[in-house]
């Protein structure tokens, strides 16, 4: 029965599925996830953390045997994108910590991935093995070569088969491009090109050529002391390879025509929510900053994180967003302590699920939220040790704004900001959720009848 | 940064506090509250200068807010008023609680009192009176395992202590006022080292890129390159005067 789930009945009823990671008490900050993607099919779902490494799950097949045993993910390959490096003309580090990995669409039996530190994106080939050529006539099986004068006849080397392998390989460097941190890649929907942006310039790249990019957005002030906003996130169209969108830490969003001019400092459009005067504080610029902005799959929509809300934008109306959904709002009168602790400059990301009807994005306390569009329900729900039986179904959270506190309640002195959910993934098809909470990744699906 | 959730504290008659007469009166004012936060706003940009390279976009907002700060206390006079000051302690030790400035504006004009935000100081108060040195490393989060010794700030300032703080922070008051080459400035400055390879540099190639970009992809038209170039040449400048440097060394 459904009673004890809350006041209102979901649609979907998430279950735990899967987590990934050490229970130990401390954990090592080269663990901390710090990007999660799943690939255009939802069978690979990769991860990137602070200490460069990246890996990718793959979805084992479904078995009718075991029908609620619906696909679980596995590890399919680790291996170590970024290493740190030292810039010796800054004397400062360059940390290896992955920010983000996008998919290619798959062309071939190889698998592709873009994944970038703040300085350097590599392209990354994963690529199986399951063969291998013996009979080599110039050396031996061990490799060694072997002496002409004692080769008398000549052989075809054949294929036999192997263990599988799975083999990530680097195909592409793309360096020495940013002076300033990169926050975002993206694929172009030509499959050939892809933008890295950093904090106030954005370049494009041929995935071909390395050595050399073409800036296409430049914010830089010609006098830093000038410097008042910075580029936060950028992302391609998904079908129109000439439109891309970036966001400020104003909390705007300007989309760019790439056909108009080369250097798209002129904007098409122009997205920006007058600032409701009798709301203003000295945290209002702060929390207004975007931390992330995503197309919808179809195109129409752009919808975008700030500090406390995320918005849906309508392409066609730039004066203000079509919907606003409530992230964590009772977090406003804890503003200055957030701003104390450094809590306020959270990136928070967001992402739409694969019919664009429902979008999620992650709050404190390992509490994530969804927000149905169509029917307005709104969910939070938490990633936690303690809800991780097996197809356990996720009750829902409520944190308690003042007042009593009911008994399943949590009142906001006691959340934990340690614990905070900035990076989700949503299957492009089926209701699976990946949710990294710190060094820990959680799988979610929705219940299987 | 809280590693575990903040349970209130029970402090005596802290339940009498809110809404009494008494209670109004030990919450700080609005203008030292203001103080407050411009004062912790200076301590982050200050504690920018680590091994790894800042946040721009967390500096500029920090640096937007000090700002504002700054604006709306010329606006209403008590700018002036800073200057001419005798020196107090060390800004954390002056630290208060901020609720007010939570509020918006609306709700200021309405008189709210919001509790929640100054029960949360209190509580971080407390944990700061039961060790101090944990102050300046929850301010700095992300560096708080780094050698103290290593901090930047701390070499650029030898002999800083708690108490030539305030000195510092005369300076860095001066030179908002004076808009002259200001801290704010010096921050961005750091940041804004172009790299260059210098050995193209050098042999005389940077004539034909842009900063290490090529726009070499020729189907784009030329009109803009004119915007990228003036860019170029500001950088091209600054470039000069390194070479200038490394060569008569």
């Amino acid at each position: 029965s459904l009673a004890g789930l809350g006041n209102f009945v979901q649609d979907v009823l998430w279950c735990f599925s899967q987590v990934k990671g050490t229970i130990d008490i401390g954990v090592a900050e080269a663990d901390i996830i710090s990007t999660v993607e799943f690939n255009h099919t939802g069978e690979l779902l990769a991860t990137g953390d602070k200490g460069g490494r990246v890996v990718i799950f793959q979805r084992e097949q479904e078995s009718k045997n075991q029908p609620h045993r619906r696909g679980e993910y596995n590890v399919y390959s680790t291996f170590q994108s970024h290493e740190p490096e030292f810039d010796y003309l800054k004397s400062l580090e360059i940390e290896e910590k992955i920010n983000k990995i996008r998919w290619l669409p798959q062309q071939n039996a190889a698998y592709f991935l873009l994944s970038t530190n703040d300085k350097t994106v590599k392209l990354w080939k994963v690529s199986e093995r399951d063969k291998r050529p013996e009979g080599y006539n110039l050396k031996d099986e061990d490799g060694r070569l072997r002496d002409p004068s004692m080769i008398t006849m000549l052989r075809v080397p054949v294929l036999r088969p192997m263990d599988l392998m799975v083999e990530a390989t680097p195909r592409r460097v793309f360096a020495n491009a940013h002076t300033y941190h990169i926050n975002s890649i993206s694929v172009n929907s030509d499959y050939e090109t892809y933008m890295s942006a950093d904090d106030l310039r954005i370049n494009l790249w041929n995935f071909e050529i390395t050595n050399q990019s073409f800036n296409i957005v430049d914010i830089k002030p010609a006098n830093m002391e000038e410097l008042t906003e910075v580029i936060t996130a950028a992302e391609f169209h998904p079908h129109h390879c000439n439109t891309f969108v970036y966001s400020s830490s104003k909390g705007t969003i300007r989309l760019c025509d790439m056909r108009t001019s080369a250097l798209c400092d002129r904007h098409a459009k122009f997205f920006e929510e007058p600032e409701d005067p009798s709301n203003r504080s000295f945290f209002s610029e702060i929390i207004s900053s975007i931390s992330d902005v995503k197309f919808s799959h179809s195109g129409r929509y752009i919808m975008t994180r700030d500090y406390l809300t995320v918005k849906v934008w309508d392409l066609n109306m730039e004066n203000r967003p079509i919907e606003t959904y409530q992230v964590h709002d009772y977090l406003r009168s804890k503003l200055c302590s957030l701003y104390e602790n450094d809590c306020i400059f959270d990136k928070f990301e967001c992402v739409w699920n694969g019919s664009d009807s429902v979008i999620m994005t992650g709050s404190y306390n390992n509490f994530f939220r969804m927000f149905d569009r169509n029917t307005k329900r709104d969910v939070t729900l938490e990633a936690s040790r303690e809800n991780s039986k097996p197809r356990a179904i996720l009750k829902p959270r409520k944190v308690c704004v003042g007042g009593k506190r009911r008994k399943d309640e949590i009142s906001v002195d006691s959340l934990d900001f340690s614990k905070k959910i900035l990076h989700t993934a949503w299957h492009p098809a089926e209701n699976i959720i990946a949710v990294a909470a710190t060094n820990n990744l959680y799988i979610f699906q929705d219940k299987v009848n | 940064m809280f590693v575990r959730g903040l349970k209130r504290k029970c402090f005596d008659g802290e339940e009498d506090i809110e809404g009494t007469l008494a209670g109004i009166k030990a919450i700080p004012s609005y203008n030292l509250q203001r103080q407050s936060l411009l004062d912790m706003s200076l301590v982050k940009l200050q504690l920018c200068h680590m091994l790894v390279e800042p946040n721009l976009c967390r500096s500029v907002l920090i640096a937007n807010t000090v700002r504002q700060i700054q604006e709306e206390m010329t606006q209403d006079g008590t700018w002036q008023m800073i200057n001419t000051q005798s020196t107090g302690q060390a800004s954390l030790d002056r630290l208060v609680s901020t609720d007010i400035l939570c509020r918006s504006s609306r709700e200021q004009a309405e008189g709210k009192h919001v509790p929640g935000c100054s029960t949360f100081n209190k509580d971080f108060e407390g944990d700061q009176a039961q060790d101090n040195s944990e102050t300046m490393s929850t301010v700095s989060s992300a560096q708080a395992p780094r050698n103290l010794q290593s901090n930047v700030w701390e070499m650029e300032n030898p002999q800083e202590n708690k108490g030539n703080f305030q000195k510092s922070l005369d300076q860095i008051f001066e030179t908002l006022e004076n808009k002259s080459p200001n801290s704010v400035e010096d921050l961005f400055s750091e940041v804004d080292n172009s790299y260059y390879d210098l050995d193209t540099m050098l042999t005389g190639m940077m004539s034909n890129t842009k900063m290490g970009h090529c726009d070499g992809l020729e189907t784009f038209s030329s009109p803009t390159t004119t915007a990228s170039n003036s860019n170029c040449k500001s950088d091209l400048n600054e470039l000069d005067h390194i070479v200038e440097i490394l060569v008569e060394s």
